[in-house]
């Protein structure tokens, strides 16, 4: 069994939710604030279900797209905004960029959309995530153990090194394919790993997937 | 006396190790949390069960109360009122009475902790006494659209806290200082929410004459008009046109209250000659509510306006399906298909529910996906691990903590 060059370490992360004390209730109040909010706050809007809400994923992927569709009835906007590949973006501010572009595209085209308000006690209330990193006491220098540790870790730990890592900290590839490739030297298993799209599955089912790819790539060997 | 273990079959080993991890980041620090009471009421509930397990996990955590006299609690009463939106008359006298009460506490009481943690505006003032201690006040008012004399005169010492905690995102305003949103929850060992045998379930539907022998529809909810029980009646004789069922109103409250009297009374003036409606003016039992919803079909809470609405919680987590308003904090509860079903008026309820009941399996799912949601989100080691990061967040004030 290959030993790694440096060790892998596994982390764990909490969060406390801010409230930021602006709310909206049109879509042009909405798109406004997307662009004055921090980051932390994209992210909290576009991550927050996949952690609340682990058994209903694959949908509804994001506050945004919830709100428009269930508060303001503009289902097709929704279904546009939930479609926005968030693995395409390496940066919160790009995915900013992005869902004010599918906003502010919509209102162009349909101007009575614009018209839409949210019922007293609806409006969109703008939050944020304050994230605790915690190291754990996992350590793993080979495969074998890793995808042992992979089985019991909690999902926030999971969560974090595939989600915050790759977006929010802005590291380009989620943690576990980033050490498989640089420190055990397998691209064509991290690119795999890279490859699951981790906003269409529980965190429970990309568990399993990821244990599945990297028994499979050991047996293969 | 309930140990963390306790909880671990239930939320997992994980949670409660996740506990320690943090609480050991805050050994050193001493909490104290002040509020005006010891008994009765959900703040005083929460503390009497969060306090233990605190010091349980090494955090030297401690709880005080301010004193105050008849004429003092009755301006608060006031208060409180005024902060839900209720028009209230409160005189110079008052605000003089709220601040002499304020001042003698500030003479009397210890605040040397390392947090202060002031739990609603009774002991607000305390707040003048903030040294190089940091302090927190948490809102367990919902304060979505206050009287604005009485939030303006609390805003003076709001601003001087470190941070506030608030119930629902929408209680939030814009504050000066940093604002957490930590929801309140329940506690799946308490006798409100613990597991019950059958027979302890058959004895209570059997001491209030209630026969298992068709759907049951409940609403546990005092006797309050903001809780709708004409509305709930109503919804329940529209579906009883399609599907022969029993509706149990059960809730107390209306003895001290002379609006909630008269509620009560058109409650059972209007379930009058119907044997299949079961009225119960309940003194404070939660085996017995625990036994009313464990029995139920399906819950409602069909409330108008609700500060949280925790007896959603209280329904999810015995995996039954659940029709209730879209107001307040039942949002954050209920996710609308997905974790039970939300309405807006009579008609939706009485809709919902007839869904439920023909679609059993559709019933279920709703009930199981509801009880996971609480799991993750409403129990009390939920809310004890947001109270420990927001003790830590008093020392950080980055969007990414490394610990």
């Amino acid at each position: 069994m290959n030993k790694a060059k440096e060790p892998f370490k596994f982390y764990t992360r909490l969060h406390l939710t801010e409230l930021t004390g602006l709310r909206a209730t049109t879509l042009n109040q909405l798109v406004s604030l997307i662009k004055q909010v921090p980051g932390s706050s994209i992210y909290h809007h576009t991550h927050r279900f996949l952690q609340q809400h682990q058994f209903l994923s694959p949908e509804p992927p994001n506050d945004f797209a919830y709100w428009v569709s269930e508060v303001l009835g503009e289902k097709e906007l929704g279904e546009r905004l939930a479609s926005i590949d968030i693995t395409h973006f390496k940066r919160i501010h790009d995915l900013r960029l992005r869902i004010i572009s599918v906003l502010e595209e919509y209102l162009g085209q349909e101007r009575f959309a614009q018209l839409k308000f949210s019922r007293e006690g609806e409006e969109f209330h703008f939050l944020k995530s304050v994230s605790f990193v915690i190291p754990t006491d996992y350590l793993v220098d080979n495969l074998a153990d890793f995808a042992e540790v992979l089985k019991k870790i909690t999902f926030d730990s999971i969560y974090f090194h595939i989600f915050e890592a790759r977006l929010r900290l802005e590291k380009e590839t989620n943690d576990f394919s980033n050490w498989i490739e640089h420190s055990l030297g397998d691209k064509v298993l991290a690119d795999e790993l890279g490859a699951l799209d981790p906003y269409t599955r529980t965190l429970e089912d990309l568990r399993v997937a990821m244990i599945n790819v990297i028994e499979k790539r050991m047996f293969n060997r | 006396m309930i140990k963390l273990e306790d909880y671990i079959p239930i939320v997992g080993q994980s949670v409660i190790d996740d506990l320690r991890l943090i609480a050991a980041r805050l050994k050193d620090k001493k909490i104290q949390n002040i509020n005006s009471t010891s008994v009765g009421g959900g703040v005083a509930e929460i503390l009497t069960r969060m306090t233990p397990l605190l010091q349980e996990l090494g955090v030297d955590a401690r709880w005080d109360l301010i004193k105050g006299g008849e004429q003092f609690f009755g301006v608060t009463k006031k208060f409180h009122n005024a902060l839900h939106g209720h028009p209230a008359e409160l005189s110079k006298k008052d605000f003089e009475v709220f601040l002499e009460t304020g001042q003698r506490n500030i003479d009397e009481l210890e605040t040397a902790a390392d947090i202060v943690f002031v739990h609603d505006p009774q002991p607000i003032t305390l707040v003048k006494k903030k040294n190089n201690n940091r302090w927190i006040w948490r809102c367990h008012i919902d304060v979505s659209a206050p009287d604005e004399k009485v939030w303006n005169f609390l805003m003076d010492y709001i601003v001087r806290y470190d941070a506030a905690v608030f119930s629902a995102p929408s209680f939030s305003r814009r504050l000066p200082i940093r604002q957490f949103l930590i929801s309140p929850s329940i506690d799946p060992l308490s006798d409100k929410n613990k597991e019950l045998p059958e027979a302890v379930i058959n004895k209570v539907l059997e001491k209030y004459q209630i026969p298992q022998d068709k759907p049951i529809l409940t609403q546990i909810s005092r006797f309050d008009r903001l809780k709708d029980p004409l509305g709930v009646i109503e919804a329940y004789q529209e579906v009883k046109k399609h599907i022969d069922c029993r509706l149990i109103l059960a809730g107390g409250g209306a003895s001290d209250d002379p609006e909630g009297a008269m509620i009560f009374a058109q409650v059972m003036e209007k379930a009058k000659g119907d044997k299949d409606m079961h009225i119960l003016l309940l003194p404070q039992n939660d085996i017995e509510i625990n036994a009313l919803q464990r029995a139920s079909t399906v819950i409602i809470q069909k409330s108008i306006r609700e500060g949280f609405g925790l007896t959603v919680a209280e329904a999810l987590w015995k995996a039954k399906p659940v029709v209730a308003s879209n107001v307040g904090g039942i949002p954050l509860q209920v996710t609308h298909k997905y974790s039970g079903l939300l309405c807006h008026s009579i008609d939706g309820a009485a809709f919902a529910i007839k869904q439920l009941l023909n679609s059993p399996a559709y019933a279920l799912r709703l009930g199981e996906n509801g009880k996971e949601h609480i799991r993750n989100n409403f129990l009390i080691t939920r809310h004890l691990r947001n109270y420990l990061l927001l003790f830590l967040s008093l020392y950080h004030q980055e969007d990414v903590v490394y610990l």
